[in-house]
């Protein structure tokens, strides 16, 4: 095989790999905003679903059960998000600041009590499992380590993820259910006067997006890697909020925005696996001002949920 | 008027009260609406006219009282209850969904699915189009609401309300923003509904549309039920005596001035809007000392934009303005304001008129704070501020009368008097007034339409921007209709009618 077709798809495959927890996320950032509700504890939540996932995946030895319970750890925070926004119409950037520390220092707090005192988990026995594993090496339909390898065999949260654009896509766009999101994400007092019920819908979408984060963080801490430590996050929750401000708080803008950072982050690796002479601290710097650049040069006018970040206030009720 | 079913009561309304803490915003209001009736409910900003329909359509609880819909007692503790009862409202803010279409705006909270949640987009395009074509109420409904124009997301309110079944709709100012062609279009539409029986309320605070549309009206004051009369049977001014509670007068009381000198003159002025359209094309304008000028036109056809730049607040693309024969074309505005004396009202009164979270004093000196009378090195003079407030208060009947109070907490015709106040008393030559009048009831209007006349009076220059015909016509010496950026026709005031200036104002020439 062609050495360039082997990086090529060993490109292609880092970029889906490391893309993955941030589609989730930004899918979570997507559905929350899109109800009126800014979300910057996304970060906090995905790094809580990383312990959790791979904190529950190692003494479960059940990779799924882990998944389960990093959305449900994620949805936690995102209840703790809507009750402070939507009941108690706290200001959404600062309730969003708290549990970005509220998250990463339960999850520290938890992993030290649970693993003597350290700031990370153990290795999981199991991480998720790939399913298309039985089609590739020795005497199989492709060859192991090729380009369809390298490309189509990869985690099941990988697919899940794109399975999840479309879902997200669909529900937003094509149901009763999305319509009302929207609505409620562009006037509030509209949806309210047509009996539409404005703190459920909301309470609704800020849990989802927890969930969504926390599947985000264990698609990291169980399936990138196969453990959870204190700087595994670092920054993705972030850089998945950009990525739906890119894509213009559309589930499909998000996945090319987050592909896009998957593969910068994906050149990264395989620069770095070349021995290019460049410092490895520059390289990883990559994702990050390619993100900035494309942040400034590229969105051009981007039109958020015109009630996004605004106290709905039912009135004397 | 004939379709009136006097043995039908939709709404019966009787003895509401509606309390907010200390603050009585209804008291003991009683209102009695028939069958294929139009009544309407008048009353100052703050009367309480909008507080009793949002108790009528379940948006609050009033504190004692009953209502009875087509003879039935009911207790409306939310919207959907109302709408269950076939109870609509249109809101003086329309409430719709910017970006989606006309028929999902019509749809939303009560959409036709397929089963499962999942929309069906064609069944409710039919119905809207059915209904549209029922009650004479034109609009495309594959059309989103932000291209509509504002009669037309109008008529996407109300047909919201004829999709959920309603046999009584409430409009809140329904005619605030519309065009004169767009109000005679509403005319028609109401006339419709109350044909096909249905009963319509109309909040409002203008007496020349409730003459034109209503059969009845009840006139609310200070939260209390004044009374109620046949429409047929007064007229406007006995409807502004009850609704003030003293006489008003309508026909701002100004005689014949020869204009002096040229003070403001415009030319060949092009301005871009901030998606880069030149919405100021090509203007030009002249005014003289002593004269009101009034500029006719629909919202949107660039008068913020030129209003902007004649301020300073945005810059001439090309063009010239002077003002007493010197070039001010895109100095900064604190140079038009003081050297330059050029006064602004401007549209929004609570973005640019005033700092809201400023006290009355200190928004009397937002353009004079330097000046040696306020200031003395790095420190305000406290005590000539609050004098100068006072002065200033008395002066204008500012009320109330307490330097020390918010400029947010004051009414809206108060806000502006502040801002008269202050803009007056700079001894502007030229005065801007853009949209001066906007959200005021008559006694407030009255006030703003002497101010201007003062002015003028005075031998100063008024330019005087408003969509409302009424008050163009009424205040204005001349005449000039804008139409996309450029004026289309200037007219004497005196020979200037409606329809003349309506037919410049939608792009038509003027046929003499």
């Amino acid at each position: 095989m062609e050495p360039i077709i082997q990086d090529l798809g060993f490109i292609i495959g880092t970029t889906l790999m490391y893309s993955t927890p941030l589609i989730f996320t930004s899918l979570g950032g997507v559905i929350t905003e899109r109800s009126g509700v800014i979300n910057i504890g996304l970060e906090g939540m995905m790094y809580f679903g990383a312990f959790a996932g791979a904190a529950v995946a190692y003494f479960s030895q059940d990779p799924w059960l882990g998944l389960l319970c990093a959305a449900l750890g994620g949805a936690f925070w995102g209840l703790i998000h809507a009750i402070a926004c939507v009941s108690f119409s706290a200001e959404q950037i600062v309730s969003g600041i708290a549990i970005n520390f509220l998250g990463a220092g339960s999850a520290l707090f938890i992993s030290r009590l649970l693993f003597d005192g350290a700031t990370q988990t153990l290795t999981v026995a199991r991480k998720i499992p790939q399913p298309l594993d039985f089609l590739f090496g020795e005497g199989k339909m492709f060859a192991s380590s090729g380009f369809t390898d390298l490309v189509f065999n990869r985690f099941a949260t990988v697919y899940l993820a794109f399975f999840l654009v479309f879902v997200v896509w669909f529900v937003l766009y094509k149901t009763q259910l999305g319509m009302r999101v929207r609505a409620v994400g562009e006037n509030p007092e509209a949806a309210n006067t047509l009996g539409i019920n404005v703190t459920r819908i909301r309470y609704g979408a800020v849990i989802m997006s927890g969930f969504f984060a926390g599947l985000g963080g264990a698609a990291m801490s169980i399936a990138v890697v196969s453990r959870f430590s204190n700087t595994l996050i670092s920054g993705h929750g972030f850089i998945a909020l950009a990525a739906m401000i890119f894509g213009k708080w559309k589930p499909q803008g998000a996945l090319v925005a987050c592909l896009l950072f998957g593969a910068a982050k994906g050149l990264e690796i395989f620069l770095g696996s070349k021995g290019v002479p460049v410092a490895g601290d520059i390289l990883a710097m990559l994702p990050y001002v390619l993100t900035i650049i494309i942040l400034i040069g590229f969105v051009g006018k981007t039109t958020a949920p015109a009630a996004i970040g605004k106290i709905f206030d039912k009135g004397d009720h | 008027m004939t379709a009136i079913d006097f043995s039908h009561r939709a709404v019966e309304m009787s003895g509401i009260t509606k309390k907010f803490g200390d603050f009585v915003a209804n008291e003991n209001i009683n209102l009695t609406v028939h069958r294929g009736e139009v009544h309407a409910l008048l009353g100052e900003n703050g009367a309480g006219k909008t507080t009793l329909m949002n108790i009528l359509y379940g948006l609050l609880k009033p504190s004692s009282g009953n209502i009875k819909i087509n003879g039935k007692t009911l207790t409306i503790s939310d919207p959907n209850i109302a709408i269950r009862n076939g109870i609509g409202m249109v809101h003086q803010h329309f409430m719709l969904v910017e970006p989606f279409s006309v028929t999902e705006n019509i749809i939303l909270g009560n959409e036709s699915t397929r089963g499962f949640g999942i929309l069906d987009a064609g069944k409710g395009e039919k119905e809207v189009k059915r209904i549209s074509e029922q009650y004479g109420l034109t609009v495309d409904p594959k059309a989103l609401i932000q291209d509509l124009s504002v009669g037309s997301q109008q008529r996407v309110e109300i047909l919201k309300t004829l999709y959920r079944g309603a046999q009584i709709l409430i409009l809140d100012e329904p005619t605030a923003v519309l065009t004169p062609q767009e109000i005679k279009e509403l005319v028609a539409i109401i006339t419709n509904l109350t044909e096909a029986g249905k009963s319509i309320i109309i909040i409002t605070h203008k007496l020349n549309e409730i003459k034109q549309m209503a059969d009845f009206c009840t006139i609310i004051r200070r939260g209390r039920h004044i009374d109620t009369v046949d429409v047929s049977e007064v007229t406007e001014e006995d409807l502004a005596a009850k609704m003030v509670g003293r006489e008003v007068s309508f026909r701002v009381a100004k005689e014949k001035r020869n204009p002096g000198e040229k003070i403001l003159d415009i030319k060949e002025l092009c301005v871009e809007d901030s998606r880069g359209i030149m919405v100021v094309n090509g203007l030009n304008l002249q005014l003289r000392k002593g004269e009101i000028l009034g500029i006719a036109g629909i919202d949107g056809n660039g008068q913020t934009q030129l209003i902007e730049t004649l301020t300073g607040l945005r810059k001439a693309k090309s063009g010239r303005i002077e003002v007493l024969g010197k070039d001010i074309t895109n100095l900064p505005p604190g140079k038009i304001i003081n050297n330059h004396k050029v006064g602004h009202i401007p549209e929004d009164r609570q973005k640019r008129g005033l700092v809201f979270e400023f006290n009355i004093a200190e928004n009397l000196i937002l353009e004079t704070y330097f000046k040696p009378a306020f200031s003395e090195g790095f420190s305000l003079l406290h005590k000539n501020i609050y004098k100068n407030a006072d002065t200033l208060i008395e002066k204008f009947d500012i009320r109330p009368r307490d330097a020390t109070l918010q400029a947010k907490s004051l009414s809206g015709g108060n806000q502006q008097k502040m801002i008269i106040a202050r803009e007056v008393s700079n001894e502007p030559e030229l005065l801007i007034a853009a949209q001066p009048t906007r959200g005021l009831d008559v006694g407030a209007i009255e006030y703003v339409h002497q101010a201007l006349v003062a002015q003028r009076n005075e031998g100063k220059g008024v330019l005087l921007v408003s969509f409302e015909l009424d008050e163009i016509m009424n205040v204005s010496d001349r005449i000039a209709v804008i139409f996309e950026g450029k004026i289309v026709g200037i007219l004497d005031a005196d020979d200037a009618d409606e329809k003349k200036i309506g037919l410049l104002m939608a792009g038509g020439t003027a046929k003499e």
